[in-house]
C-alpha cells in the first residue's frame, strides 16, 4: 500500500478507478439481456405516466379500489388501518389506544394532525424535531407521526426526515402510529416516486423510508418474528 | 489441484451426505419458494420487468465512470465526504481512519455484504475495536464466529436449538426453542448498543445517480436505528451499485424483494442522500461514503460477462441451484456463493484458484431463468471453464485426448482396443472403487457402463441374409 495523504486517504484512487472503467468501457458488452427490448414508454397510460407501472402488480385507479387494497396488504402485513371519519373519530381512536396500552410517554413532532393529538393526549412528549436525546426517545411508549403519502399498491406508508420528525422517531418506539389523511392514499410505487419529484427537489430530505409492516424477521427457521429491531406494531389512522 | 478447490470437495463430499443438513435447507428454501412464486404471478408483466431492470443495469454498468460521477458530486454537495477504495486493504485503511479520527469504541454494524468481502470485522477486532453486527441472522453466525452462510438468510442453516444454544452460551440467556423469545434476546442485548455506539456502518443495495443516494432494504429495522442514532454514518458499496434514476427504485425494490425473501416489498426500503441537513434534528453529524473497486474493474474488462457486474444480491440463483441446495452456503469457501459467487469469484479472486467452481453446476440454467436481471449465469460458468484451460492448459486432459484421436483415427488399433475393453472389464471389479482403479474418480460413486459383447456392425453383419 502506498502512502497517502494523512487526510483524506487516498486520493489518487477516485482517478484510477475512473481510469480503469474507462479503459474497461471501451469494449462494448453485447444487447443487455435475452428477450427482446422493452420499450421504457407506458402504452397504456401515455408519455406523462411511468412506464413501470405497466409491470407492476396492479394497483387500482379509484379511491375505493385503492382503498380495498391498501386494507387487505395492511392486513396481510399485520398492520392496523383504520380509515375514521371526523377528527373526533381519530381522537376518540388516539385515546383507546393510550388507555389499551397504558401509555405514560410519547414521541413526536409538529404537525397539522400530531399537534392535534398531542393536545388531546395531555401526556409528556419527546418531541423529534427539536434537538432531544436518544435515550429519552427509548423510554416513550409510543412515536405518533404524520407522512407523505399511503401506497395501496404494497401498503407501504411513506415518510422523510421531514415529515416524519427525523429519522429515529418511527423506528425506536415499540409502537408506531401514522396520521394520514385520505388524500395522501396513491395508487402506486412510481406514483409515490412522482410524489417525492415533485415535492422536494432541489434538497430531499437526507432521509426516506417506505415502511412496509411493522419491523419483522424470519432469521430462524424462517419463522415470521415481528418486532426484530423497530417496532412490533405500526398502526396507520386515516382521516 | 489448489487448496480451495481441495477444500471444496471435502466439504461438498461430507455435505452431500449430511441428510439432516439438506432437510434444513430445503425446509426452509420450501418455504422461500412458495412465497416467491405467489408473489412474483402478482406482477402483470414479470417477463417484461426482468427485460427492463436488465436494461436499466446495462446503461448503469456501461456508463459507470459518468453515473459514478453524478452520484458522488450529488452526495458532496450535500455534506458528504466520498473516499475512493481501489482494494478491500485501501477500505480497511479508510475505515480504521475515521475511526480513529472520531476517536470510536463501539462501531454497529448493519449487514453488508461488501464487509464480509474485504474482511472488516476481522480488521476491526484485531485493532482493538468492538464490532456489533445488528442483523439477527448475522449477529447469530457472528456470535458462532463462522462466515454468513447465505447472502440474504445468513444463519438458515441453524435451528432454533442451535441458535438458543450459542445465546445460552455468550449471551448467558436462558435455553428456549421458540423464535419470539430468541428474537427477543438479541433485540434487548442489541437495542442500547444503537444508543452507545459511536459510528454506524452500512451496506448500500442501490446507489442513484440522479439524486445521490444510498437505498437500504431491510426487514428488521436494524440498519435504519444504525442509520438514525449514531453520530458518524459509514457505508460500504460495490462500484456497480448505480441505478442512474431515482424512479428506477420503483422497480428494482419490489423485485429484490419478490426474489429475495418472496414479500412483495420488504418492511424498510430507506434512501439516505447525506449527513443530518440544516432544519433537521437527527441523524448523524458527520456522513461517509466508500466506493469499492477491489477487482470489479477486472470483470468490467470482459464484456462477454461484463453483465454479472448488475448482479442486486437477491439470493434468487443460490436458491434454486441444486449445488447450493445440496452441498450448502460455507462449502465454496467465497463471500458469495451459488451461481453467481460461482461466476464472480473467480474474477475477484483469481481463476485459476476458483475455476473450480466453474464445475459446481450441473448446467441446468435455473439460476439464468431465475435472475431479475437476466445475468447470464450458466453460460458464465461454461466461459470460465474455457478461460480456465485456455489460460493453462491441464497437462493430462491434453495427453488423453491426444491417445483419444490416436485410437479412433485407426480401425485396427480401435478394434484391438475393443476387444482388450471387452476381455478385462471383468477384472475391473477386482480393483472398482479402490486406490488401484484407474477409473476411481468415476467409480467411486456411480457404475461403469458394461462394453456390450457385440459391436453394432457385428450385430448387423450377423443378422444379414446369407446368399
Amino acid at each position: 500500500m502506498q502512502p497517502a495523504n494523512q487526510h483524506s486517504g487516498f486520493e489518487g484512487e477516485k482517478e484510477k478507478i475512473l481510469g480503469r472503467i474507462r479503459e474497461a468501457l471501451r469494449t462494448e458488452a453485447p444487447h443487455p439481456g435475452h428477450g427482446p427490448a422493452v420499450d421504457r414508454q407506458d402504452e397504456k397510460h401515455g408519455p406523462q405516466s411511468s412506464p413501470i407501472r405497466q409491470w407492476l402488480p396492479f394497483a387500482g385507479e379509484t379511491f375505493s379500489e385503492k382503498l380495498e387494497l391498501f386494507k387487505s396488504n395492511a392486513t396481510m402485513l399485520r398492520a392496523q388501518f383504520a380509515l375514521l371519519e371526523s377528527k373526533d373519530e381519530l381522537l376518540a381512536r388516539i385515546q383507546s389506544l393510550r388507555e389499551e396500552e397504558r401509555w405514560t410517554k410519547v414521541g413526536s413532532h409538529s404537525g397539522q394532525l400530531t399537534d392535534l393529538v398531542c393536545r388531546e393526549l395531555k401526556l409528556p412528549i419527546c418531541r423529534t424535531d427539536q434537538p432531544y436525546q436518544a435515550a429519552d426517545l427509548e423510554t416513550c411508549n409510543v412515536g405518533i407521526t404524520e407522512c407523505d403519502a399511503l401506497i395501496a399498491q404494497t401498503g407501504s406508508v411513506l415518510v422523510t426526515s421531514r415529515s416524519a420528525g427525523g429519522r429515529a422517531l418511527s423506528i425506536l418506539p415499540p409502537h408506531h402510529v401514522v396520521l394520514a389523511r385520505r388524500d395522501q392514499l396513491l395508487r402506486d410505487l412510481p406514483e409515490g416516486f412522482e410524489l417525492l419529484k415533485r415535492s422536494y427537489p432541489p434538497s430531499y430530505p437526507s432521509f426516506i423510508s417506505f415502511i412496509t409492516g411493522p419491523s419483522r424477521t424470519g432469521d430462524i427457521e424462517r419463522i415470521l418474528v415481528l418486532g426484530a429491531h423497530g417496532p412490533k406494531k405500526l398502526t396507520i389512522l386515516c382521516v | 489441484m489448489s487448496a480451495p478447490s481441495g477444500q471444496f470437495k471435502t466439504q461438498a463430499r461430507q455435505l452431500s451426505a449430511d441428510l439432516r443438513h439438506r432437510s434444513i435447507i430445503q425446509t426452509a428454501l420450501g418455504k422461500y419458494e412458495a412465497v416467491r412464486d405467489k408473489t412474483r404471478d402478482a406482477f402483470q408483466d414479470w417477463q417484461a420487468a426482468r427485460q427492463a431492470a436488465a436494461q436499466i443495469k446495462w446503461d448503469a454498468v456501461n456508463h459507470l465512470d459518468q453515473y459514478l460521477l453524478q452520484f458522488v458530486s450529488n452526495l458532496e454537495t450535500r455534506g458528504t465526504k466520498v473516499h475512493w477504495a481501489s482494494t478491500g486493504d485501501q477500505a480497511k485503511e479508510i475505515i480504521l481512519r475515521i475511526i480513529a479520527d472520531k476517536k470510536a469504541k463501539c462501531i454497529v454494524k448493519s449487514k453488508a455484504m461488501t464487509s464480509e468481502e474485504v474482511h472488516l470485522n476481522e480488521a476491526l477486532a484485531h485493532a482493538g475495536f468492538e464490532v456489533v453486527e445488528s442483523d439477527l441472522g448475522e449477529f447469530i453466525v457472528q456470535l458462532r464466529r463462522e462466515a454468513p452462510y447465505h447472502i440474504v438468510f445468513p444463519a438458515m442453516h441453524l435451528t432454533r436449538g442451535e441458535i438458543s444454544d450459542v445465546f445460552a452460551r455468550e449471551l448467558g440467556s436462558a435455553p428456549t426453542d421458540n423464535p419470539e423469545e430468541l428474537t427477543m434476546i438479541a433485540r434487548r442485548v442489541l437495542r442500547h448498543k444503537y444508543i452507545e455506539a459511536d459510528i454506524g456502518f452500512t451496506g448500500a443495495n442501490f446507489a442513484v445517480a440522479e439524486t445521490g443516494m444510498i437505498s437500504i432494504t431491510e426487514n428488521e429495522g436494524n440498519a435504519r436505528l444504525t442509520a438514525a442514532l449514531p453520530p458518524t454514518m459509514v457505508t460500504l458499496l460495490g462500484i456497480e451499485k448505480i441505478l442512474p434514476r431515482f424512479e428506477d427504485l420503483a422497480l428494482f425494490l419490489p423485485m429484490l424483494a419478490t426474489m429475495g425473501t418472496g414479500q412483495p416489498l420488504t418492511c424498510y426500503n430507506s434512501f439516505y442522500s447525506g449527513p443530518r441537513q440544516p432544519g433537521e434534528s437527527d441523524g448523524p453529524t458527520e456522513y461517509h461514503v466508500i466506493l469499492l473497486d477491489n477487482r470489479r474493474t477486472v470483470l468490467l474488462a470482459d464484456p462477454e460477462q461484463r453483465d454479472a457486474l448488475h448482479c442486486i444480491r437477491c439470493g434468487a440463483c443460490l436458491n434454486v441451484c441444486p449445488i447450493f441446495k445440496n452441498v450448502g452456503g460455507h462449502t465454496y469457501g467465497t463471500t458469495y456463493s451459488g451461481p453467481i459467487g460461482s461466476v464472480l469469484t473467480p474474477h475477484l479472486r483469481g481463476l485459476q484458484d476458483w475455476k473450480h467452481l466453474s464445475y459446481a453446476s450441473s448446467l441446468c440454467g435455473a439460476c439464468t431463468q431465475t435472475c431479475p436481471v437476466k445475468i447470464d449465469l450458466h453460460h458464465h460458468l461454461l466461459q470460465n471453464r474455457r478461460n480456465a484451460s485456455r489460460q493453462k492448459p491441464s497437462f493430462g486432459e491434453r495427453l488423453a485426448y491426444r491417445f483419444f484421436a490416436f485410437v479412433v483415427n485407426r480401425p485396427a488399433v480401435y478394434r484391438l482396443a475393443k476387444q482388450l475393453g471387452r476381455c478385462l472389464q471383468p477384472l475391473h471389479t477386482l480393483v472398482k472403487g479402490g486406490p488401484l482403479d484407474p477409473a476411481r474418480a468415476w467409480t467411486r460413486t456411480r457404475e461403469l457402463p458394461r462394453i456390450a459383447p457385440k459391436t453394432f456392425k457385428e450385430y448387423w453383419r450377423e443378422r444379414q441374409p446369407r446368399v
